[in-house]
């Protein structure tokens, strides 16, 4: 599933110091549970992202892990602190071991 | 009516599997959440899970969990093949212990969140959703 993976982050570009905002995100992943057949009767074997993490700055501001109950095209929401002026890094991590990660700037302002 | 020696048995029968059954789904469960608590005892208030009453379709139930100075939350879904759901940990730049996805449900069941707190005791909360459509691909 290396390909085809596209994450999205909705993120402000500015934000007041100190600030609390809301982080959406979502990534294009087929997230297959391992509790499926094909037709063949033979289980499809499970192929999802299992941990998704956000820092600012090197500072970790939520890490989840996740199982095969998490829905095709994880979709995460949640706040973080704004305390300076940075760069916000996404990181989903595969099973297969391919790491898929998006950065986005805030400014203070 | 007079219950003969065989309506007895068959009665007898129906109900030993009606209390077995929930039972077996529930364990899987239980042992996740002594996994995640190592068997401590739970509270209840301090955390919200916010869960739709019916989802139409068990493929995406969207779904939100909070509690103020949890230090991370465990989702679990009690009637799944698999009753873990998603670890949320947060950390120090979270802006609130509040987070919102979307999950998978095999069927009608109970959805539990349980929140570590910082000084180290869990709280619990729980919802039943009522799955209209499984979303395991049976």
């Amino acid at each position: 599933m290396a390909s085809g993976v596209k994450p999205r982050v909705k993120a402000p570009k500015k934000a007041a110091a100190g600030e609390i905002v809301t982080i959406k995100t979502l990534i294009s992943h087929k997230m297959e549970s391992g509790q499926r057949k094909n037709k063949d009767g033979s289980p499809i074997p499970r192929s999802i992202i299992n941990r998704f993490t956000c820092d600012f700055n090197g500072k970790n501001v939520i890490d989840i892990e996740m199982a095969p109950a998490i829905s095709t095209n994880p979709y995460f929401q949640f706040d973080a602190m704004i305390p300076e002026a940075g760069d916000m890094v996404f990181t989903w991590h595969d099973d297969d071991g391919d790491v898929y990660s998006t950065t986005k700037s805030i400014a203070i302002g | 009516m007079e219950f003969s020696r065989r309506d007895t048995l068959v009665l007898g029968l129906g109900a030993a599997v009606a209390t077995v059954l929930p039972f077996r789904a529930f364990a899987a469960a239980d042992e996740a959440i002594a996994a995640f608590t190592g068997g401590a005892e739970m509270g209840a208030g301090g955390i919200t899970l916010t869960a739709p009453e019916i989802a139409e379709n068990g493929n995406t139930v969207p779904i939100s969990v909070s509690a103020a100075g949890a230090a991370s939350i465990i989702v679990l879904a009690s009637g799944n093949p698999t009753p873990e759901v998603a670890t949320f940990n947060f950390g120090e730049l979270a802006g609130s212990q509040d987070a919102a996805t979307r999950m998978r449900l095999a069927g009608t069941q109970d959805v539990i969140a349980i929140a570590k707190m910082a000084d180290g005791s869990f709280v619990k909360a729980s919802s039943t959703v009522k799955v209209t459509i499984g979303g395991c691909g049976g």
